[in-house]
């Protein structure tokens, strides 16, 4: 049977893991080498690298920071951050990454992902979209949540499917760093209109928040990061609970 | 040990070649004949779309050269379902070394599947030294939208909608559906049953 995934997610900035919250005021939280090969031994099914100040002339720095994760971890790992191109993912995927995630670039561009799928597999185009209460419905917002579009996320997660995305990162910046649980209700609605799996991510403060996103959320898998790196939660106990509760995982 | 890993035009091969480099095997990445042909141990990797690469080999004349080799073949997912018989994808022909096998597509509308399937499932009916040392049940890596049929090359299954071939063999020639370079401690002890065939 399929398991649940349980994703740590690691922001990056200057080759330092750190996390905010609502994407703000930052704080160290240790070196992403170590934190990915610590999540590995203790059974994260999956790992997401997020660059959160990709700029030109660090992306060298990124790709050899890919480089390094590879040759230490044998899980499946997604890399994000400012990717705008066929030839920013192939230097990426050069560097032993598994999959690419962009969010802003595809939004600016949704040609963006019928490119990457054709020339990638659509295996490894992982649409990430931050969605934001904007006059009572869920909007899409692009740039690390500081620009609001027209853009709804039901649509838009449609779209991005049928254009070659073959998985969805959604991302509540409502429930991001707040630790008061994943908005389950929009990972519902968009699990069901989307034919890709989907990962919810933003809110998660307690086991019950996993257990929630999976069965009402209809989840397929859930991304967390302060409360794995701060070691609030660990994940074998993670795991334990949630196969307590009947939920499929990998143990 | 000389270990070749078959370059063509199918996908991300760095992950299999860093999956080797972490059980200690440097191997050498090729598509000329010669190498394959005089290698201990062959990686037949693969992500993308059956057609396309159906098409790079036969320009290579490579579909001939894998369909004869004697030496230890794993074929590591799109390279599994080449070597099948068929695959609905793009209605594609393929290498016929698992003669009867047909590669068909997940059913998205049956029992509201996700496709692909993208995850960790679990391995049953485990047969032959490739699974040598692991437990029923133990946890591999997927990502395909594409499935082989079971048949009685099946040497393991796991259950999406449907029970499907996890991994085939016949002769010399080994097939995986999962991704055993992606697939934890238990991925890298398939790796290194297969170097040790």
């Amino acid at each position: 049977m399929l398991t649940k995934r349980i994703i740590p997610c690691l922001d990056i900035k200057d080759n330092r893991t750190v996390k905010g919250t609502n994407f703000l005021q930052l704080r160290d939280a240790g070196d992403p080498v170590e934190l990915a090969v610590r999540y590995c031994e203790e059974g994260a099914d999956e790992l997401v690298f997020l660059d959160i100040t990709a700029t030109t002339e660090k992306r060298k720095t990124l790709a050899k920071l890919v480089k390094e994760i590879s040759v230490n971890i044998n899980i499946p790992f997604t890399v994000g951050g400012g990717i705008n191109s066929i030839s920013d993912v192939s230097v990426l995927l050069e560097n032993g990454a598994d999959k690419v995630t962009i969010n802003s670039s595809a939004v600016k561009n949704p040609s963006l992902i019928n490119d990457l799928a054709k020339n990638f597999g659509s295996q490894c185009v992982v649409l990430a979209i931050d969605a934001k209460i904007i006059n009572d419905e869920w909007r899409v917002v692009t740039h690390g949540g500081r620009n609001p579009t027209n853009l709804s996320v039901q649509a838009w997660a449609k779209e991005s499917a049928d254009r070659g995305a073959g998985e969805i990162l959604l991302t509540s910046m409502e429930n991001d760093g707040t630790k008061r649980g994943y908005a389950t209700e929009l990972t519902r609605q968009i699990a069901e209109v989307a034919p890709v799996p989907v990962i919810a991510s933003g809110g998660a403060g307690k086991m019950e928040d996993f257990a929630i996103v999976f069965e009402a959320g209809k989840a397929d898998a859930a991304l967390a990061a302060s409360i794995f790196h701060f070691k609030e939660i660990s994940i074998p106990s993670l795991k334990k609970y949630l196969a307590d509760k009947k939920i499929p995982v990998r143990i | 040990m000389k270990v070749v890993v078959i370059k063509y035009n199918a996908g991300n091969i760095q992950s299999v070649l860093f999956g080797l480099e972490r059980i200690g095997v440097q191997a050498t990445v090729s598509d000329d004949p010669e190498q394959i042909i005089t290698s201990d141990k062959v990686i037949f990797p693969g992500v993308g779309e059956a057609s396309t690469a159906m098409k790079y080999l036969s320009e290579r004349n490579l579909d001939k050269v894998i369909s004869s080799l004697h030496q230890p073949v794993l074929g590591i997912c799109l390279g599994m379902q080449l070597m099948c018989k068929h695959s609905e994808e793009n209605n594609t022909p393929c290498l016929g070394i698992f003669e009867d096998v047909k590669v068909k597509k997940f059913d998205r509308a049956k029992k509201n599947l996700k496709v692909p399937q993208i995850g960790w499932n679990n391995i049953t009916g485990l047969k032959t030294a490739l699974f040598k040392s692991i437990e029923a049940n133990s946890y591999c890596y997927y990502v395909h939208g594409y499935y082989a049929e079971l048949s009685k090359h099946t040497i393991a299954t796991s259950d999406y909608g449907k029970l499907y071939s996890a991994a085939l063999n016949k002769d010399n020639f080994f097939g995986v559906q999962f991704h055993p370079e992606k697939s934890a401690a238990i991925g890298e002890i398939i790796l290194k049953n297969f170097l040790a065939l």
